[in-house]
């Protein structure tokens, strides 16, 4: 290829080309007699499908008392069904080259798996069995318990989970749903019972709030055959709904110690309740998570790991649930820093508040997040999960289509007004898993005011 | 199954300065990966630098002649593509996945930074990503219950003198001796054009795309040759059993348990995934049905090969405890089951579940542009030939009962066992960890 020896200098900059369009794949949703819904989207690129199927049955959906009920419930679906125990049905699915995962999050519980396309009446009938005839065996119910519990204290060992726990503890009223974790605390989980996961089952599994989600190597003509031969039959109404708290905030300032001696990092969590998904802002709080704290070259990051190298990485996030999921900034730094950079976190919350970000800020949160939009859905089993985030958040049609438009839209003035209106600091609360010892003073200083010291079950200790 | 249509397109060709450039073109989504691997991992640290490789992996990071400090990371996000890069003990990799008309950028950016890194690097850079990897090591071992398993275990496994046996992260001390110096010599001795493999998967046109490449890499001149490695060959066996207690920061003990096995690529390698594979792949495996399911002495179980191609590689069985199983107890649990492997052998639907298990994660794999990129300059660095990627499957439907036996025969017998066994620190090693859950949580 190279002729001649070339002059060894360097290239210059290039400019990018005219953009190919690009569409998310068309999709097709429909609804079955008995109210279940099936949404397909044919994308015939590899001979894989991915499953989805989203039932309302989420741990939001759950009773006073009874939390992890529906993670534990949507587990159990895959620990025996239709005369098949847990060992045989693994083996099922496992026979034609795929796993099911089945697992419950706020808003919904789903069962997901990939398979070859000729595999694909195999598995949905499998799905069908899982979803229609589960039989939640007591001894797999203990089991499941059990290493709920195990993971429990393993999460506990580990300064992050502990951090990511305690600061839902702390950022939601102990009333509310989303300050216990999806899957339950050690108290709740012990006492969930079979009678309760059945009675959870017979409450919210039903055709009328369960979606099949189909994208990959499929027809829709096919897909509604095999739809209609599965759930066709399937009889329920409407469940009644759950009328608990969910998302009550504490809205005071807080910093709280959860003491781990001898720490040689610091986990910090920094925020408050944020907003639930549909709320009208969303694009305009996505923009400014990315300048803040949701790219590698956002404010956050840039400030406490590329200026000052306090840690390996810092970020924030908004987590988009039904009702108003937190709004967080996490970092782990060295100890003796702590208190420096707690302190330059709260500069750049106060930073996006105060002043529009810059033009060229503007535009890197922007086209980042039009231009990565096509790689995102790469994947049969990341198409599936974009048309269940559609279903579970009740969003149009039209999303994904005008997604890109959305954030194009979004201006400097958006972003201010979103930052202004929806991060509050005088409501932050901060919780730090690290060494009481080393970081006490720094923080209080910060702070200027009392901060709490708790151990790791969330008991006040002594300072 | 008939899975003719997964072989992927391939293209190969070579650059004058020894650049080795492999392409596979698809046109589904206009998006494309860009993909180069350095033939350079710890393994080629000399000695009192351990960790050098990696801190020169965040030095990549940090600007080239005609790329600011940060700039990297903001211009192919800004671009709307996704980065970043890895270190191993043989191998470095960097990659970004980008809209396709953002081709140029990024073959430019790793050009860029290949030929004309050292201009950009500074006393100051170099401080901060020290700090920033000292911080990684806290982050991912120093504060993490069981994290010293990724240094401990290969230097269980390995003799002092291999070049596996050191810290891929490596120690506090040798970060903090590491001088610009180093970076000036790692960088002209191993971020060379001939010690490279570049692949671009997804939408790009052929005859554009050559053209782009000799324009932006050809002008870098070949480097002049790296040191071997000293040599790399090891026993099949580690001549043990060989046996590490880690008292740590835990509530559950949890045991990785490795054997030497044939190295990546090999004839016998497949026998021996398969039979990691059926101990340890999945709900299905001998591991999570007896152990997890059954006997209910553990809370997870898995297994996995470091996919090594020199010396020797090494198949690990991960297990960890429940609350109330002693370390003992699990230690000999697993063992048995590794007993039983040896001694009986595997069926025949076990080895067929474990294939068309890997088969659809093969198949499932192939799906982004950006696992695409990275399979094909694995194959093409380790063994010259990315059309490898297009065998794999092959290989392991050839895998056959007898292998997996012999493997397990040759290689799992207990003197070719190596136990890291982390137990909770405040319970001497036969006290079980029950106290610590009675103790409770909330």
């Amino acid at each position: 290829m190279t002729t001649a020896t070339r002059e060894n200098v360097p290239t210059p900059r290039p400019e990018p080309t005219a953009p190919r369009s690009y569409h998310f794949p068309s999709f097709v949703r429909a609804t079955l007699k008995n109210g279940m819904q099936l949404v397909v989207a044919p994308v015939p690129k590899l001979p894989l499908v991915s499953i989805a199927a989203v039932v309302d049955a989420g741990a939001s959906s759950e009773r006073e008392g009874e939390e992890g009920a529906a993670a534990l419930t949507a587990q159990l679906l895959l620990e025996g069904a239709a005369g098949m125990d847990g060992a045989a049905l693994t083996d099922r699915f496992e026979r034609i080259g795929t796993s099911a995962e089945a697992h419950a999050d706020w808003d919904a519980a789903t069962v997901t798996l990939t398979v070859l396309r000729e595999r694909l009446p195999d598995a949905l009938s499998l799905v069908r069995d899982l979803l229609r005839k589960p039989e939640f065996p007591e001894r797999e119910v203990t089991r499941l318990k059990d290493e709920r519990l195990a993971e429990l204290l393993q999460l506990r060992a580990e300064p992050g989970s502990l951090a990511d726990e305690q600061f839902a503890r702390a950022v939601y009223a102990p009333t509310a749903r989303y300050a216990t974790p999806p899957a339950g605390s050690a108290t709740s989980v012990r006492a969930l019972t079979r009678e309760a996961v059945r009675a959870f089952y017979a409450r919210r599994y039903r055709s009328s709030t369960t979606t099949i989600v189909l994208a990959g190597d499929v027809t829709v003509e096919d897909a509604r055959t095999l739809a209609e031969q599965l759930f066709g039959d399937w009889q329920g109404g409407e469940g009644p709904a759950s009328a608990r708290d969910i998302a009550t905030a504490l809205p005071e300032r807080l910093v709280r110690i959860v003491a781990k001696a001898d720490a040689p990092q610091s986990e910090i969590r920094v925020g408050h309740v944020g907003l639930p998904r549909r709320h009208p802002d969303y694009f305009a709080v996505t923009v400014l998570n990315a300048v803040l704290g949701g790219l590698f070259s956002s404010r956050i990051n840039l400030n406490l790991r590329e200026a000052h190298g306090y840690t390996y990485g810092a970020f924030s996030a908004f987590e988009w649930r039904r009702a108003a999921g937190p709004f967080t900034i996490h970092t782990a730094v060295k100890s003796e820093v702590t208190g420096a950079a707690v302190r330059e976190i709260l500069k750049e919350i106060e930073g996006v508040r105060s002043a529009p970000i810059t033009e060229s800020e503007l535009t890197l949160a922007t086209s980042y997040l039009d231009g990565v939009f096509p790689i995102r859905y790469e994947t049969t089993a990341a198409i599936a999960t974009a048309l269940s985030n559609l279903v579970i958040h009740e969003l149009p049609d039209s999303y994904y289509d005008e997604y890109r438009a959305h954030v194009r839209n979004v201006s400097a003035e958006d972003v201010l007004r979103a930052a202004r209106q929806h991060l509050h600091p005088d409501r932050l609360r901060i919780v730090v898993v690290g060494d009481p010892n080393a970081i006490m003073g720094p923080l209080s200083e910060v702070h200027g005011g009392m901060v709490d010291v708790v151990n790791a079950d969330g008991a006040e200790v002594a300072a | 199954m008939q899975l003719t249509s997964m072989q992927i397109p391939i293209e190969t060709f070579r650059l004058d300065n020894g650049l080795f450039v492999t392409l596979s073109e698809d046109h589904t989504a206009p998006i494309v990966a860009v993909n180069l691997w350095y033939h350079v991992g710890s393994a080629n640290e000399r000695s009192g630098r351990t960790g050098f490789a990696h801190l020169f992996e965040h030095m990549l990071f940090q600007g080239s002649a005609s790329v600011g400090a940060n700039e990297h990371f903001e211009l192919v996000q800004r671009a709307g593509g996704t980065l970043n890069g890895s270190t191993w003990l043989d191998r470095t990799n960097y990659y970004e996945t980008v809209p396709s008309n953002q081709l140029e950028l990024a073959l430019w950016l790793e050009a860029n930074r290949m030929g004309y890194l050292l201009p950009a690097m500074t006393q100051q850079k170099l401080d901060t990503q020290r700090d920033v990897v000292q911080n990684e090591r806290r982050w991912s071992m120093d504060n993490q219950p069981y994290g010293s398993w990724w240094e401990r275990l290969p230097a269980l496994c390995f003799p002092a003198s291999h070049p596996f046996h050191h810290s891929l992260i490596g120690s506090m001390r040798h970060l903090d001796e590491a001088s610009l110096e180093d970076i000036e010599q790692f960088f002209t001795t191993y971020y060379t054009p001939d010690n490279a493999v570049l692949s671009i998967a997804g939408d790009f046109d052929r005859d554009e795309v050559r053209r782009l490449v000799d324009r932006h890499f050809g002008p870098i001149p070949r480097g002049g040759g790296k040191p071997p490695l000293p040599d790399m060959s090891l026993p099949a066996t580690l001549g043990g059993p060989l046996r590490e207690v880690v008292p740590d920061d835990v509530v559950l003990s949890r045991l990785f348990l490795a054997a030497r096995s044939p190295v990546f690529g090999s004839a016998e390698y497949y026998a021996a995934s398969v039979c990691g594979a059926i101990l340890g792949l999945k709900k299905g495996s001998r591991l999570h049905r007896r152990l997890v399911r059954e006997h209910q002495i553990a809370a997870e179980a898995q297994s996995f090969t470091y996919d090594l191609t020199k010396g020797s590689d090494l198949l690990v069985l991960d297990v960890t405890a429940r609350p109330e199983t002693t370390p003992e107890q699990l230690e000999r649990a697993v063992n048995d089951e590794v007993d039983r492997m040896r001694d009986e052998g595997v069926s025949a639907e076990e080895v067929a579940r474990a294939v068309t298990l890997i088969e659809t994660e093969l198949i499932v794999s192939l799906q982004s542009a950006g696992d695409r990129a990275d399979k094909l300059s694995l194959f093409a660095t380790y063994f010259g030939d990315p059309s490898l990627v297009n065998v794999q499957a092959d290989r392991y439907r050839a895998v056959t009962v007898e292998q997996v036996n012999a493997f397990a025969r040759s290689r799992l017998g207990i003197e070719n066992r190596a136990s890291l066994l982390f137990v909770p620190r405040d319970g001497d090693i036969d006290s079980p960890a029950r106290e610590l859950a009675a103790a409770g949580v909330q």
